[in-house]
Order: C-alpha cells, then structure tokens, then sequence
C-alpha cells in the first residue's frame, strides 16, 4: 500500500513541478504583463495543487493534512487576489493596452 | 543531496543581496530585498530556528517590505533626479574603501571566532523548566534576557514616537497617512472581508503557542497588524487618531505592565524583572498578553506613518459626532486635489 501511495506522490509532485517550471517559463518568456501573470498564476496554482495533494498521504494525521488543505486555499486565495490587483494596476498605469 | 540544495540557497541569497544593492530603481531593489528576506527564511528554517524563520518572513520580508514600499511610493518624484546624480570620484573610492575596509573587518572577526562557538545553550535547557514555558526562545526573550525584550518594547514606543514628531503642526493629532479608497465590490475589498477573520485566528493561535512551541508576540502582533492595514487599504476601515485615549492607552500599556512586572520582581524576587518562584509562567503571560496590543498598535501605525489629516477637517469632525457615526459619513471629505498622495494614487494618472 505504501509503495502506491508513494508512487502518487511522486508522479503528483513532479506533475506539479513541470507545472511551476511552465509558469516560470512563462514568467520570463511572455511578452506582457497579462500574459506573465496568466501563465504566472494558472500555471502555480496548477502546480501548488498537485504538489499538496502529492504530499497529503504523506502526512501523518488527518489534522495535519487538513492545515495542508488550508494551507493551499490560502495560497490560492492570494495568489487570485493579488494576480487581480497586479492586473488593475497595470490597466490603469497603460489604458492603452 | 541537502548540500547541494544549501549550496543553491546561500549562492542564490549572495547574489539576491548584490541584485538589491546594484539595483538602480528603488522599487526593484525593495522587490529584491522582500524575496531575500523570504528565502533568508528558508534558511533558518533549514537551520532549525523555527522562530527566527517566522519573525525573518513577518518582519524582515512583510513589515519592512511594506515599510519599503511606502518609502519607494513617497520617493518616487524625486528618484529620477537622484539616479542621474552621480557622485564625485573621491566619494566613489571612500565608498568602495569603506565597504571593503568593513567586510575584511567582518572576515578577520568570523575567522577568529573560536572553534567551539560559546554557548549558554545547556544552562537554558537546564534552567527552561523553572519558566513554565515550553519554547526556549520565548523563556531566553521573556525570562532570562527580558531586559532587552522591554528595552525593544520601549524602542518599538520610540520608534512610532519619532514617526509622528515628523507631522506638520496643523495635523498633530489627526489620522496618519492617507484615507485609502477601493472599489467597494473591487477584489481588495472581497478579501479584506474574507481573509481578517482568518488571519486574526492565526495570530491568536501564534500568539499562545509561543509558549510551547514556535511562535509569540511579535509574530502574532504583525500578523494582526497586516489583517488591519489590509482592512485600511481596501477602504473599510481608517486608521485612528493619534490624539485617541484607546490607542495611546494601547501602545504604552506593555511597556508599563512591563515595568510593573520588573519592580514586583524587584519586590519579590529580590532583582528587577526577576520572577519569584512558581510565578514565572503566569507574569510571562501577562507580559505577552499586554504587549500584544502594543506591538499590533506599533506595528500598524508605524506602516500608516505620521498623522497627514487635519484633525478639525478629517472625515471625523467634531460635527460628525466622533467616530461613531458610522462609516458611510467617512467617506473622504477631503476634495481629490488635497489628499496626501500615495503609491496606489498616483497610478490613476
């Protein structure tokens, strides 16, 4: 049992990591900031979620695996907020784009 | 494996801290130095402080970020000009000479540490249970060295003291900084609902489990303080006014409870700040629970900066009724043209 759940873990992880270097890819190759922070927060937020339910059967405890949970609700929360707040500050500072 | 990853990390911050020193725009060089001080927290965290970690990440990359921030949106006026200044050639080798002269300073002093570094680590993990207290950070900054934990307390006070004596006449006792203004239905306001009561819950559970395990006031308090300042910056609430009884009450009490804990100790245990027995853990809670208004208060006010509002024309007059008349007449009263400036403004152009 504990072989494949370590396996899902791994092939969750390293899914989530391709994931991370995709948006980072994107980060320093796309050519405007919408562009960056799509590939920016799609791409991470992809990838923390693969990476946590990864590492949830690694976690001893159901307690510790639901501060995980949130952990990762956290993450998403801000990173959609602030992606949006990014967004709006670049629209109002070029109108034109 | 983990050397090789340590190896990363500490080639990565060398070269994060020369990017934040090189930078040539402000706002850059503090985005540097936020990302140095969150992965500076990765390697306390690898070295096991724990407690270091969180008051690196809350303090050195959160609060002083902002504090940067602040700073970069208040000089950037004037940032073209002190760019394009350029220093004269004696200034330039004095600089490098000095530069150099301190890390060769800083070079011969870590050589010369001895091999096996002092330490007063055994005689803490001896003496920890005499505090009642789990976490030797908390029993080192509240039993043993609580000297110097007042003294930061008093200098935190100081620190907000010097902050406001800045103010300009007209506003002494009027709200710090600008009144933020955000779309009422924007993103900024959505989470200032949603995340506060989340975030108080952390730093309240920071808070106590400082006793036992990582954590404490300070982490706590900066926590708190960022629920308030998001709540500040997305319009739903405004910072106080300095001339208020509750928030100067709240800034001077740890201090005091502080003292008074120091002279019973005086009286009681025979030296100041010293607990008498068996009393140790219930004065170290009331300490922590009477600085931790002080700290959030300190914390948040030193972000919101010296009182920039009139204190006779601010959205509290002494027609409104005083604050509690609710928040729809606190609307900015001040015209558009007449508000301080701040980053966040100043991008609508």
């Amino acid at each position: 049992m504990s072989v494949v759940l370590d396996t899902f873990s791994i092939v969750a992880i390293v899914a989530g990591l391709v994931f991370f270097l995709a948006g980072t890819v994107g980060l320093l190759r796309f050519p405007d900031a919408y562009t960056r922070l799509h590939a920016l927060t799609k791409a991470d937020n992809l990838g923390v979620a693969l990476v946590v339910i990864g590492l949830l059967p690694q976690m001893d405890g159901v307690l510790a695996a639901l501060k995980l949970v949130l952990v990762w609700l956290l993450v998403m929360l801000s990173s959609a907020a602030v992606s949006q707040l990014i967004a709006q500050s670049v629209g109002r500072r070029e109108p034109g784009e | 494996m983990t050397a090789l990853v340590a190896l990363v990390v500490a080639l990565l911050l060398l070269w994060l801290a020369l990017w934040t020193v090189v930078a040539r725009d402000a706002f850059v060089a503090v985005a540097g130095f936020v990302v140095y001080g969150l992965l500076l927290s990765l390697v306390w965290v690898r070295l096991a402080g724990i407690d270091v970690a969180l008051t690196e990440v809350a303090i050195g990359g959160g609060l002083t970020g902002a504090l940067l921030l602040g700073a970069v949106g208040r000089l950037r006026g004037t940032e073209a000009e002190a760019t394009a200044e350029r220093s004269g050639a004696g200034t330039r080798a004095f600089a490098v000479l000095l530069s150099v002269g301190v890390t060769l300073v800083l070079v011969v002093c870590v050589l010369a540490l001895p091999e096996s570094a002092p330490t007063l680590a055994p005689q803490v993990a001896q003496n920890l249970p005499a505090t009642g207290v789990g976490n030797p950070i908390t029993g080192v900054l509240l039993a043993f060295r609580s000297l110097d934990t007042l003294l930061e307390a008093i200098v935190l006070v100081i620190a907000l003291i010097g902050v406001w004596s800045l103010a300009p006449d007209r506003f002494w006792g009027g709200r710090p900084g600008p009144r933020y203004s955000a779309d009422p239905d924007g993103i900024l306001a959505y989470l200032a609902r949603l995340l506060p009561p989340i975030g108080i819950v952390v730093g309240l559970y920071l808070f106590w489990a400082g006793a036992d395990h990582p954590g404490g006031k300070f982490q706590s308090a900066t926590i708190l303080a960022a629920m308030w300042m998001l709540v500040q910056m997305a319009g739903l609430g405004d910072a106080p006014r300095i001339d208020s009884r509750w928030v100067r009450a709240g800034i001077v009490v740890g201090p005091l409870v502080f003292v008074a804990v120091g002279l019973l100790g005086a009286w009681q245990a025979g030296a100041f700040l010293g607990y008498p027995d068996d009393w140790a853990k219930p004065m170290i809670v009331a300490i922590e629970v009477a600085l931790l208004p002080t700290l959030v208060l300190v914390l948040a006010l030193l972000l919101n900066g010296a009182p920039a509002r009139d204190p006779a024309r601010g959205p509290v007059s002494a027609l409104a009724g005083g604050p509690s008349a609710g928040p729809l007449p606190s609307r900015p009263a001040i015209p558009p043209g007449d508000r301080p400036t701040h980053p966040s403004d100043e991008v609508q152009t």
